[in-house]
């Protein structure tokens, strides 16, 4: 393996005073909630640790991850973390292009074998020997089984990789796998979100490049200092929803009051994500702060979950579109009406059976 | 049936009810157990046997409670009530208490269940009749015809039970031991989200989100399960108390003072 430069050298070669690059470990510490005692430590690393070679893919995806990611908040990490990247290889955003980009991605697997992250920007679509996705002249699929053979680690970007998105909702017709489904010998950490937050993606890498080990990640595999909570823990506007204030209609006095969006179908209650705590584009707002419901595009299978506008999903299984709620209280009333009834023919029965014993005994 | 002893000879026996040691009585009743031998005993010499013991009905009552309390609570927590203004959001906290009364609720259910379990292995013969169907009993699956039968006014005239009728057992066996299960453990991986990764909850009850698929998907069995328990409900009460009105043998009081009593002296 070619000596690397450290991630010092690299910061120190594009012009960042030793001043900036401690405010960047501290930083990465508070972003990472890991406090200030490891501040050392993250600088001790990124001075002396050669840098981790990063395989950037794309299967069958939208860009929105990139996208997000290139809008990191905090311009060092993107800065950094992304020119390291682009060093190697991620065929959207890299100089070379055709032949040359291929054969990029082929040298780092040969020369670091074992040691690069592979970050995986959507996923193989698997129906039709996986024709639905050809990058680089061959199905997606089999590039990404080759480049996942040498990769230490995994991490599936986005929703598309983790989940698999609006191109796996029902009924599916390309197929589209999750990386995790499609690879399953390495270990992989999930991203999900469409996109993931842009702070929540450097924060992960920059993790993983500085400590040489995946995060704590909880039982789905996202890392949980970003995932272990909901959206509803931490919203502004949680006051609301406990006290019982909600907006009713679009546009409405208590929209404008800015009132808990829970009856216009948020979602934050059911979707684990950062966006209530780190917000979007450099933490100027999100979603609910902006006055609409979250949509959950961080959960499994957001797209089959019916409108964005109902909490409740419609149950397709019974043919009309009735959610749980109403198929319950349907049944409840089905029951009720029939103990009604049987109620009434009890009572006639037993009139008629009185009314012949009655007369028997007259008889 | 006619008292044909009675004709023979005085009755000198001391008990008013006398003593038929040859007749064989309550045979669908002994079925599985339902009536044990002390139980025909007592029914020879009394004319109630004692069949819920007082942490079964405690339980019982507790458990009902508990459940109306869930019910009403867990639908206006998918449903919550027009908004309220009564003052700033920081002095007011109605949706916060419904919550709270439903978690509470919840917790009172779970240990009642809990204790309810420990009852089954401490507790009489017919505090184990909730958690077992003899399913492998033929004659078993026949009374269950029949009980199916009299509930269609196809029978003149329904059978005498100690303890649950095999048709009410399994309607308990399924809504309320399983329905109860399936509730506390979808309840409490709901719950755990509030708590928070890698609290109690979190690692008892949070393995279901995943498995179910998501937090919604969850919400919405939980809602369901809420809705056949509440089927159940309706079901119970009115067969509780049509059975109290028509059947041989009393159903409201027996809850109360545990004691089960006849309403005739024939075997079956």
């Amino acid at each position: 393996m070619p000596q690397l430069e450290t991630f010092y050298d690299v910061m120190r070669r594009q012009g960042i005073t030793r001043r900036s690059f401690m405010k960047y470990c501290t930083l990465t510490a508070s972003a990472l909630g890991l406090g200030p005692a490891f501040v050392p430590q993250i600088a001790h690393a990124m001075e002396t640790r050669p840098r981790t070679p990063v395989i950037w893919l794309h299967g069958l995806e939208c860009t929105c991850c990139s996208e997000s990611f290139i809008r990191s908040a905090h311009p060092l990490v993107k800065d950094v973390v992304l020119s390291m990247i682009s060093l190697d290889y991620d065929d959207t955003l890299m100089a070379a292009a055709g032949h040359q980009a291929e054969q990029a991605m082929e040298d780092v697997i040969r020369e670091y074998h074992g040691n690069y992250i592979l970050a995986v920007e959507g996923n193989p679509p698997l129906n039709e020997d996986g024709m639905f996705c050809i990058t680089g002249g061959r199905p997606f699929v089999e590039k990404l089984r080759h480049a996942a053979e040498g990769a230490q680690a995994i991490i599936s970007w986005g929703a598309c990789a983790s989940y698999g998105c609006v191109q796996a909702a029902h009924p599916n017709p390309t197929r589209a796998t999750p990386v995790h489904e499609v690879i399953t010998d390495k270990p992989i950490i999930r991203v999900p979100g469409c996109p993931p937050i842009a702070e929540v993606m450097t924060g992960v890498i920059t993790y993983m490049l500085t400590f040489q080990r995946l995060p704590e990640l909880d039982r789905q595999g996202r890392p949980a200092m970003f995932y272990g909570q909901r959206i509803h823990d931490k919203c502004y506007r949680r006051a609301h929803f406990d006290a019982g204030q909600f907006v009713e209609a679009w546009d409405d006095e208590n929209a404008r009051r800015g009132y808990c969006l829970y009856k216009m179908g948020c979602r934050g209650p059911t979707t684990y994500n950062a966006c209530s705590t780190i917000g979007w584009n450099e933490g100027v707002s999100f979603p609910i702060q902006s006055g609409h419901g979250c949509i959950g595009c961080s959960e499994d299978g957001f797209w089959d979950q019916g409108s964005f506008y109902e909490r409740v999903t419609d149950l397709t299984q019974f043919g009309v579109e009735a959610n749980a709620g109403e198929v319950g209280m349907a049944a409840a009333g089905l029951v009720g009406g029939g103990v009604a009834l049987h109620a009434a023919v009890s009572a006639l029965k037993s009139a008629q059976v009185k009314r012949q014993e009655a007369a028997s005994e007259e008889a | 049936m006619k008292d044909t002893t009675a004709d023979d000879e005085p009755i000198r026996s001391t008990s008013i009810h006398q003593a038929r040691p040859d007749l064989d009585i309550l045979p669908a009743s002994r079925l599985t157990g339902d009536a044990t031998a002390e139980d025909l005993e007592s029914i020879r010499r009394r004319t109630s046997v004692y069949v819920y013991e007082a942490p079964v009905r405690l339980w019982h009552w507790i458990n009902a409670a508990a459940i109306t309390v869930l019910c009403i609570t867990g639908y206006l927590i998918a449903n919550p009530p027009p908004t309220m203004m009564i003052g700033e959001a920081t002095q007011q906290f109605t949706f916060g208490y419904i919550r709270f009364a439903h978690f509470a609720a919840a917790f009172v259910m779970t240990i009642g269940f809990l204790g309810r379990i420990y009852w089954a292995f401490v507790g009489n013969h017919h505090a184990k009749q909730l958690f077992i169907l003899p399913v492998w009993n033929a004659r078993w699956w026949k009374e269950v015809m029949f009980e199916l039968r009299w509930y269609l006014f196809l029978e003149k005239e329904p059978k005498k039970y100690i303890g649950h009728n095999p048709l009410a057992q399994i309607a308990m066996f399924f809504f309320m031991t399983m329905g109860i299960t399936f509730m506390i453990v979808t309840g409490f991986a709901l719950y755990s989200e509030g708590l928070g990764h890698g609290s109690w909850a979190d690692r008892m009850f949070g393995w279901v989100i995943p498995l179910v698929g998501n937090s919604q998907a969850l919400h919405q069995v939980h809602q369901l399960g809420m809705w056949a328990i509440v089927v159940f409900m309706i079901i119970h009460v009115y067969a509780a108390i049509r059975e109290d009105i028509m059947s041989r043998q009393s159903m409201v009081s027996t809850m109360i003072s545990g004691h089960r009593t006849f309403k005739d002296d024939r075997p079956d």
